[in-house]
């Protein structure tokens, strides 16, 4: 429990520091990294996202700053607690914790749990300290299946028996212990849907495979857990989602990092992450023109975005982007089965494997 | 400057009236009162008119026109009178106003001051005698308006109740006080005087008046006996309204200054009047009623008129030399027309003077002519000399703004209110007229009533220390308010005017207010008088902004330090635990930090205050 000491003496240092500065009648100040698109970078040599060397004052005697100063001092109380008691808590219950209201008067410390969230973030940037090390849990989501045995928290937990629901992720995975991983290389689905339409067709029997589902935007534990398998085990991870920006980006954060958490882009980005679908081009290969939907005015917009993003220059990827700018339209993963239900499992993925098929 | 228009006549003159009508020549028929005029009619017919058929037609001029404008119409010309008498006798007023609602539409008013007292040879005339004649207007600044006064009142009384007007009056030392009851012959124009008794007086000077009339409340005369009093502090006013008493104190013992008469300028004058005043002039000389008779001109602007109305005649030129000339000619006047010639040699002959002394001499000449001789086209061309030549504008030492010490005084005491700020401009003119305007905001009034016709702003009217309560649309003080972005002073506007609880005064003084009617509620929008009602208005308004400004510094500060009073117990609290150093001390520290970091606070808070 080595960390745990250490993060103690972290915050205790950064509420010390402060601490003094008033003392000395000095206006108390946090010193932040600025988590904006223009405070981050592509490093091309680590393939990932990182973060510049901005940063912004958090004064307490300035009117525009001195909220986010309370609530910064409160993070990080809170959060020294939970370390001190040896106890976790998910961002929702230190929202709960943290949230009350000031005396005399009707303002609330937080007013949604997005405001303390961001914060705890700011936190983690300023300290150089992972949320999850300060005990700070994100909400569970994403659930994995395939041939695994790990260990958590002195249980034993075999993946291939969980029946349909799979292993639900925890948003810390870092004391997970893997005790046998039988497979050849990692599906990452974005949504639970077509997951479980793998699942159900053993797909990941029949291709010794793990199957793992984001749910979404990918998060922390499973951003972690997809990199930890892959540059443990030298497992290839495949990216399989929608054919539209959101999808686009979804790979991106697990392949580079996300800008909002460029900081930590070493501990959860996958750079060998290769992107199986859906592609333009797949929808004419395997025809499924007529189960595309028109791109909305957002759609248009975003992916004029990710086009300039520089980790999205490579050719391949441009051509994508221009395609879609082109047609303007974009499909989902489940448009496969427009092709049959076991179209995506006995046709379009195996092919795809086999031709290797990706875009990079 | 309707009424001044109407002062010409083309033809004939007026006739001094005798008797009981009025008759007079054939032209515009005018009749006046007392100092006023009134156009009735224009047409080639003999016309007569007697007061009460004048009085019955014109109610709506004299401001009779329904009861309850009658029953304000009635006090204000009584309030009026007695606080000019006061101020002429250099007395500091006390009037005293009762009114009692005697029946469904009959109201009783006794108005008292404390004034000089009429003599009671002079008084029946001073109320019961419609003085018509020609005697024109004064130029001074007054507050009573020029109008038929307190007569108009008795005439109205009579009318609608056939009751007299009772008044007591005593002069000053005097040891008697006089007891009248009378009515006014209207056939006659003659006060006719029903019962005159003496009394045994004290120490007591000064008038009562009390009528008995058809007429209605209305607020307007609690409107109007306070405002009077707001422009006039120095008087003391008590007002009784079926017995409920309110009393207003003065401000001041200081009276001010007694504001002088003026003589016409040229340039305030229409071809009229000229006509009028050469009727009227005791001077003999062309010369003498242009020095005499108007202001700022003196013998060489007389000749430069006279020359460039080319009125004079030319000389027969021969061998003569001016002295014989002169003296065959002018005879006695001879003497006269050289000393106002000047530079004119009297030896030299008439054939050898140059063009300039010739006309010179002809000038000289013509400068000694009789002014009722001029005929009608040369009254005309002078008339247009006058307004041509350039004349310097008239003194301003005529008039008698309040000071804005007491005015502020005064405002207090009715409007209670977060800043006010009052501006006294320098006196200017208007087409010859000096006059002068006063200015006055009250901002963030603490409670408001807002004015029947605007629901926010509270425009307060006033012509020469008196109210205007009516008309306020057709009126350049309404106007140059909403000439004047009010938004750019950070107080907010909805249209043209003002949206916010504040009250706006203007007071404009003059020795001739051009109303817009007869009414006397509204004053004319001559450029000159908007431009300095709005300079006047802009300046108070650039104080009241400095307040706002001030006070929004002042709240942000103190938002500032409400803030920080609520997170520095967290702050501190929270540190404490993570450091294991005690709160109070930490507590202690931030709130010094906290005092170093808005100390402009208590500075602007002192500011504000006062």
């Amino acid at each position: 429990m080595k960390y745990l000491e250490e993060s103690i003496k972290k915050l205790g240092n950064e509420a010390k520091r402060i601490v003094e500065e008033i003392m000395q009648g000095k206006n108390p100040k946090f010193l932040i990294p600025v988590r904006t698109l223009s405070n981050v970078y592509f490093d091309k040599k680590t393939f990932s996202l990182r973060l510049g060397n901005k940063k912004a004052e958090r004064e307490f005697f300035n009117l525009k700053e001195a909220k986010k100063f309370l609530q910064t001092v409160l993070v990080l109380s809170f959060a020294y607690q939970l370390l001190k008691e040896n106890v976790h808590a998910s961002l929702r219950e230190a929202f709960y914790a943290m949230k009350r209201t000031l005396p005399n008067s009707n303002e609330n410390t937080f007013d949604e749990q997005d405001e303390s969230d961001s914060v705890i973030i700011d936190l983690e940037v300023t300290l150089d300290l992972l949320r999850e090390q300060m005990h700070l849990n994100a909400d569970t989501r994403g659930r994995v299946v395939g041939n695994v045995i790990i260990e958590d928290r002195g249980d034993v937990v075999d993946w291939s028996k969980l029946g349909s629901g799979g292993w639900a992720i925890p948003s810390n995975v870092e004391a997970i212990e893997f005790k046998k991983v039988d497979a050849e290389f990692i599906l990452v689905i974005e949504k639970n849907a077509a997951w479980e339409r793998l699942h159900e067709d053993k797909f990941w029997q029949k291709h010794n495979c793990i199957l793992l589902t984001t749910q979404g935007q990918a998060p922390r534990g499973a951003r972690r857990l997809i990199q930890r398998l892959n540059q443990e085990f030298n497992l290839p991870v495949y990216v399989f989602t929608d054919s539209d920006p959101y999808g686009w980006y979804i790979y991106s954060v697990i392949k580079y990092g996300s800008i909002n958490l460029a900081h930590i882009s070493d501990r959860l980005g996958t750079k060998d992450a290769k992107f199986i679908g859906l592609t333009m081009t797949d929808i004419d290969e395997y025809k499924l023109k007529n189960w595309t939907i028109k791109a909305k005015d957002v759609d248009i917009k975003r992916a004029m975005e990710l086009k300039e993003y520089e980790w999205f220059k490579k050719k391949e990827w441009q051509k994508e982007i221009d395609k879609f700018l082109e047609r303007k339209y974009k499909a989902e993963l489940e448009s496969l089965a427009g092709r049959g239900l076991k179209f995506v499992t006995e046709n379009y993925l195996p092919e795809k494997i086999k031709n290797e098929d990706f875009l990079d | 400057m309707r009424g001044a228009a109407a002062l010409g006549f083309a033809s004939g003159e007026l006739k001094k009236p005798g008797g009981r009508r009025f008759k007079s020549g054939p032209g515009d028929y005018l009749l006046f009162f007392q100092n006023n005029y009134m156009l009735l009619d224009i047409s080639e017919k003999i016309k007569e008119i007697s007061i009460s058929e004048f009085f019955e037609k014109n109610r709506h001029l004299l401001g009779y026109e329904n009861p309850s404008k009658a029953f304000y119409t009635v006090v204000k010309e009584l309030v009026d009178n007695s606080i000019d008498a006061c101020l002429e006798a250099r007395i500091l007023p006390e009037i005293y106003v009762k009114v009692k609602k005697v029946d469904e539409d009959r109201i009783r008013v006794r108005v008292e001051d404390n004034g000089p007292g009429i003599s009671p040879k002079k008084l029946p005339i001073a109320f019961g005698k419609f003085l018509v004649g020609s005697k024109f207007h004064k130029l001074k600044q007054s507050i009573g308006s020029q109008g038929i006064g307190a007569k108009g009142a008795i005439l109205y009384s009579q009318l609608t109740t056939n009751k007299p007007a009772k008044i007591w009056s005593a002069t000053i030392n005097s040891k008697e006080i006089h007891y009248f009851e009378l009515m006014i012959d209207v056939l006659k124009n003659e006060p006719l005087i029903l019962k005159h008794e003496v009394k045994e007086n004290k120490d007591w000077h000064g008038t009562i008046v009390e009528l008995e009339f058809e007429g209605r409340y209305t607020s307007k005369v609690d409107e109007y006996l306070e405002l009077i009093w707001l422009v006039n502090p120095y008087v003391k006013l008590i007002y009784e309204k079926d017995g409920e008493k309110k009393v207003y104190e003065r401000v001041t013992n200081n009276l001010p200054q007694l504001p002088k008469e003026i003589k016409p300028h040229p340039y305030g004058i229409e071809i009229g009047i000229l006509k009028r005043l050469i009727l009227q002039t005791k001077s003999k000389t062309l010369i003498e009623f242009l020095t005499n008779e108007f202001s700022r001109i003196g013998k060489d602007t007389a000749k430069k008129i006279i020359r460039l109305s080319k009125i004079y005649e030319e000389i027969e030129i021969s061998d003569k030399s001016v002295e014989e000339y002169l003296k065959e000619k002018f005879k006695e006047n001879f003497e006269k027309i050289i000393k106002i010639a000047e530079n004119v040699e009297l030896n030299k002959k008439l054939n050898e003077l140059s063009n300039e002394e010739k006309i010179s001499l002809e000038v000289a000449i013509a400068s000694i002519k009789n002014p009722k001789e001029l005929k009608n086209e040369e009254i005309e061309k002078l008339f247009k000399a006058m307004q041509k030549v350039k004349i310097r504008a008239p003194p301003t030492d005529c008039l008698s703004p309040i000071d804005e010490k007491y005015l502020i005084q005064a405002i207090k005491k009715i409007f209670k209110a977060e800043a006010y700020s009052v501006v006294t401009r320098k006196p200017s003119v208007y087409r010859g007229f000096p006059f002068q305007v006063q200015a006055a905001i009250v901002y963030g009034l603490k409670e408001f009533k807002g004015d029947e016709e605007i629901q926010n702003v509270k425009i307060l009217r006033f012509a020469n220390h008196t109210p205007l309560l009516y008309n306020l649309y057709d009126c350049a003080i309404t106007k140059a308010i909403m000439q004047i972005n009010w938004n750019s002073y950070g107080i907010s506007q909805s249209g043209n005017l003002p949206n916010e609880p504040i009250v706006i005064i203007v007071d404009f003084l003059s020795v001739w207010i051009p109303f817009k009617s007869e009414g006397k509620q509204a004053i004319a929008e001559y450029p000159e008088i908007i431009k300095e009602i709005k300079l006047a208005l802009q300046e108070a308004a650039r104080k009241i902004y400095r307040y706002i400004l001030k006070k929004r510094k002042y709240e942000l500060l103190k938002e500032k330090r409400n803030i920080f009073e609520r997170y520095i117990p967290e702050v501190a609290k929270e540190l404490s635990k993570v450091t294991n150093e005690k709160e109070e001390i930490l507590l202690k520290k931030l709130k010094e930090i906290a005092d170093k970091k808005v100390p402009e606070l208590f500075k602007i808070e002192k500011e504000i205050k006062s």
